[in-house]
This record gives C-alpha cells, structure tokens and sequence, in this order.
C-alpha cells in the first residue's frame, strides 16, 4: 500500500492535523515561549469580550450582504445571456474570466490606485465626466467598505459565471421544445425552465459565496489595513492580528473556532431550510 | 439541428423583436466584458511604460507628454528585482503543482482502482476536509510548519512550507478519482493478467490515459499557487525565498509609482499568457468544480 502514504501523511501533516490541533488549542494558552496551559474556555470569554470582535463580525456581515447584493445576481445574469450566444462566446468568457486570473495582490495595488481620492484620479476622473465626485472611496469609514466589495466583486464574477455556463450547459433541450410548443414566451421558459434547473447550483454558490466571504482578509489587509476608524476590519484579519502580531494564538484560535461554528450551523441551517427546494 | 436549440429556437432567432434586443444586447455586454476585463490590463500596459507623471495627473489619456518609457520594465526587472520574485514564484507554483500531482493522483490509484477494504474510510474522511472552513486550521498549520510533529524540524523559510501544505486538497483527489473511476475496469483486468504489477498499471495504464483530468490540476494548481499571498507572507519571511505577491506591496511603499506599475504587469503578464494558451483546459476545470461542489 505504498500509493496511499502520500495521501496519508500529507492529509494528516497539513489538514486532520491542523484541525484537531485547532480544536485543542483554542482551550490552551499558548505563545510559543511559555508552556502550554489548560485554559479552558477561557480564551473564548477573552474573545468574546473584545469589542473588536463585534466591530470585525458587524463588518464581516455588511460586507458579505454587500457582495451578495452586487455579486451574486450578476454572474448568474451574464451567464444565462452567455448560454445563449453562439459561435463567439469564447471570447466573452474569456475577458469574464481575465479578473479571476489576475493575482489578488496585483489587483489590489491596481485599484488601489484607481480609488485615488483626488478628482485626477482614475474613477473620480470618469464619474467627473457625468459631474459626479469626487468620491472619498477608501478614505471614509462610510465608502472603504463598499469600494473593496466593488473590486472583489470584479475579482470574482468571472468564476461565478463559469460555474453557470456550465451548469446551463446540461439543460435538456426538449424542455425548452415543449414550453414552447405550450405557448411559453422567451421570459416564460426563463422562468420556468431555465431558473428551475439553476436552483441547485444558485443555492449551492449563494452558500460557498457566503462561507468564502466571512472567510474575507487579503482586501482589507492591503486595502485599509482595516482602517479607517476599524471600518474595514474583519473577523479574519482579526485572528491574524491575534495570532502574528500579538501573539496570542489560544485567542486566534479561539475566534477561527467560534466562526467555524458560525458557518457550520448556518450551512447545516440553510441545506435544512432549502432542501425542499434543491430537489424537485 | 433540434439538439443545437438553446432557450431559444431558430424561429425567434429571425424574429424581429427578439433579434433586434440580443443583438444590441450582445454589443453591450461585449463592451462591458471589453471594458471590465481587457480594460485594467491595458491600462497597466500602458501606465507601465508612462512617466509617473502622466499616470497620477492624467490617468485617462493616452501618453499625454508624448513619451514612452519602455526602460520602466527593464528598471522593475532589474532594480525591483521583479525578475528575482518571478523566478521564486516560479519554483513555489511549480513544487506545489508537482506535489499536488503526486498525492491526488496516487490517491486516487488507490481509491479508484486498489480499492483496499479501508479505502471507504480514508475517501470519507478526505472528503470531511471539505467541509471544514480553512480558517480552522490556518494557525495550527503556522504552528505545524513552526515545529513539524515527529521529526521536530522548522519548515518556515524552506519552500517546503509552501509546497506540501496545498498538496492536501480534498478536491484534487475528488476530481482525479472520478476521472479514474470513468476507466473501464476491463483496463485493469487485461493488464494484470498480462502480468503487470500494481506500479506499472499506474505508470503505464491510468496516468497515461488521464492526462486531460492531470492537466486541469496543474493547471489549477499553479494559478492558485501564483495568486496566494497570506500563506507565503506567514511562512516565507526570508526576502530572498518570497514569492512576487508577498514581494510587490514592499516594492510598492519603496519605488516610484511608473516602476511600481511596470512591476505589476510583469507580474500579470505570466497568469495571463499562461490563461490565453490553456484557456480551454482551464475553464473546463473550474467548471468541473463547479460540478464536483453540487
């Protein structure tokens, strides 16, 4: 059975591992000098306390229903238009796609620069055109936030879409036949042929969505560095500042424990609510 | 031809008041794909190349003082050491490619064709990993690098950090032990009873025939290799070993802005080129994910 000990080390070095050991450490004090010590829960007491971590989850939740509201209904909208087109419907996947291949550090610096506050700068320059701005973007507490929705949601999409295309893809056809053969408009066979057929793979990405949105850190961190005024500060960029820059790893362990949790019973919460709809 | 129709049919093709939206329709959201997609690239592209002047007072214009600075790419290459980081980079995508290939692949051998009488307890509990939010395990993981359990050695600084950790995706061993399931058994009979071993059946039978499924996880592999930037920052504090991500924001606080540019397109221009030549390998692939996750 040598073929299986690859797997096996590597899943038990760098995945049960890790996981275990997280549950564990998060009842421990530890910060690599001292020795360990049993702590119990105290260092959820400690994290919970902290009222940088209401801070970080309020911001956590806005940004995740900010990306929903701008990304989720968009990808799904382009697909179902792509699914459409024949012939040259590479060439518009591929440019949907161009984002997501672009490496998150070099679109941050990117639109960092784009978010240039002065009225020169690259977008308050095109909304000056229409007599807009100039915007503060990432400078105010109130717009820091959307702006790095707006870039993530640029980042993303394309993987969104492809996902769709995909899926769109295994539609039967004579469904469409029959709907139409029943006097359906093109909205009618939208609605009930096309979306239907979607419904799993949309609850399925809205889910992942969700989970990969709480899960926020590279943005802020580049961005903001979670200012300003903490409105860019969110629940992981918080356990990394536990972890690597105080050094409190029971505390940051305690935390990623606590939005584990969070995400299991809403991800266990929202299969239960929708199971009656993701099988038909 | 009935089995080409989409949602819509040839008859509201030709239609008038259907023709005429999706027409325009395709006209604008080609434009706004143009506009979203190629438009940041091309604006680095042409930002890298201008005076920092020109860049920060007149971000819209093209070359509004009339110069071309083709030496900015040749100065980050060099002077920011963007070729350097590139080179690591590089090495990093690469080991964790090769790394990832190893375990999914004789994973999925095992799984898919040995299918040892455990070999249900080992799928279950790879596919649990799936579900774990990754934020569980990121701090435990820092600490394993720190001090790896058994041998007790320091992993951080080694690329070694970088290359393993990613090799235990529950997903790429999903995907390549559905792809081997799809190899008819009859394969596996035929070569035994030509006396073949278990490693010449995999060398010589399963992963010839899957290259299509071995291409996709390289390919996946490597762009998510190239893209990350927490990990690498964790582990790599050594300047000498950092990837470009984790290099570029230290090149940015330190360089003039055109240079800082041009670096960034370096940095862009690999992922991109290596998006246009494998693009169809590569969108199969994230569609399969897609597929795999519903």
């Amino acid at each position: 059975m040598v073929f299986a000990l690859p797997v096996l080390l590597v899943f038990l070095l760098f995945s049960w591992g890790p996981i275990v050991k997280g549950l564990v450490m998060s009842l421990q004090q530890t910060n690599l000098v001292d020795p360990v010590k049993w702590v119990g829960l105290e260092n959820f007491r400690y994290v919970l306390a902290d009222p940088a971590v209401g801070q970080a989850t309020v911001n956590t939740v806005w940004f995740t229903l900010l990306a929903l509201l701008f990304g989720f209904p968009l990808p799904v909208l382009l697909a179902m238009f792509l699914s459409e087109l024949r012939g040259r419907s590479w060439a518009y996947t591929t440019l949907a796609y161009l984002p997501v291949i672009t490496p998150p550090v070099v679109a941050i610096l990117l639109w960092r620069f784009f978010y240039d506050p002065s009225p020169n700068g690259m977008f308050n320059g095109i909304l000056g055109v229409f007599g807009l701005g100039p915007f503060p973007w990432l400078d105010s507490p109130h717009s820091a936030m959307p702006s790095i929705v707006l870039e993530a949601t640029w980042a993303g999409a394309g993987n969104a879409v492809i996902i769709y295309l995909a899926a769109l893809t295994s539609v039967r056809t004579d469904l469409y036949e029959a709907a139409e053969l029943d006097g359906a408009g093109i909205v009618r066979r939208v609605w009930h042929v096309m979306l239907p057929h979607l419904r799993g793979v949309l609850l399925l990405m809205l889910l992942l969505q969700v989970i990969g949105t709480m899960q926020l850190f590279t943005e802020p961190l580049l961005f903001t560095g979670g200012g300003p005024q903490n409105s860019t500060l969110t629940i992981l960029l918080l356990i990394y500042n536990y972890a690597f820059v105080n050094g409190d790893y029971g505390a940051a362990t305690a935390l990623s424990v606590l939005l584990a949790v969070a995400l299991a019973v809403l991800s266990a919460g929202f299969q239960l609510a929708t199971r009656r709809w993701s099988t038909e | 031809m009935s089995a080409e129709r989409g949602l819509l049919s040839q008859t509201d093709r030709l239609r008038r008041r259907v023709r005429v939206p999706f027409v325009i329709g395709q006209v604008v959201v080609f434009a706004g794909l143009l506009v979203a997609g190629l438009g940041p690239f091309l604006w680095l592209l042409k930002a890298a190349i201008s005076p920092t002047q020109d860049s920060i007072r007149k971000p819209l214009a093209v070359f509004p003082s009339g110069e071309v600075q083709w030496q900015n790419l040749a100065t980050a290459w060099q002077q920011g050491h963007v070729g350097y980081y590139l080179g690591n980079t590089a090495i990093i995508a690469a080991g964790t490619a090769l790394g990832s290939l190893i375990v999914c692949t004789t994973a999925g051998y095992v799984l898919s064709v040995l299918r040892p009488r455990w070999g249900s307890v080992l799928s279950a509990a790879i596919l649990v990993t799936l579900f774990v939010p990754h934020i569980v395990s990121l701090v435990p993981l820092y600490l394993t690098v720190l001090k790896l359990p058994v041998v007790h050695t320091n992993l951080t600084n080694t690329f070694w950090a970088v290359w393993l950790p990613p090799a235990a995706s529950a997903f790429n061993v999903l995907i390549v032990k559905r792809f081997f399931d799809s190899i008819p058994r009859e394969y596996f009979e035929a070569a035994r009873i030509d006396g073949a071993g278990s490693l010449r059946v995999f060398t010589a039978l399963v992963l010839p025939l899957s290259r299509p499924i071995l291409g996709v996880v390289l390919l996946l592999s490597i762009i998510s290799s190239w893209k990350d930037y927490l990990w690498p920052l964790l582990v790599l504090t050594n300047p000498d070993l950092q990837p470009i991500s984790v290099a570029l924001p230290k090149i940015a606080k330190v360089t003039e802005l055109n240079i800082q540019l041009a670096g960034l397109f370096l940095a862009l221009l690999i992922p991109v080129a290596l998006f246009l030549v494998f693009q169809r390998a590569f969108l199969r692939g994230v569609g399969l994910s897609g597929g795999i996750k519903a």
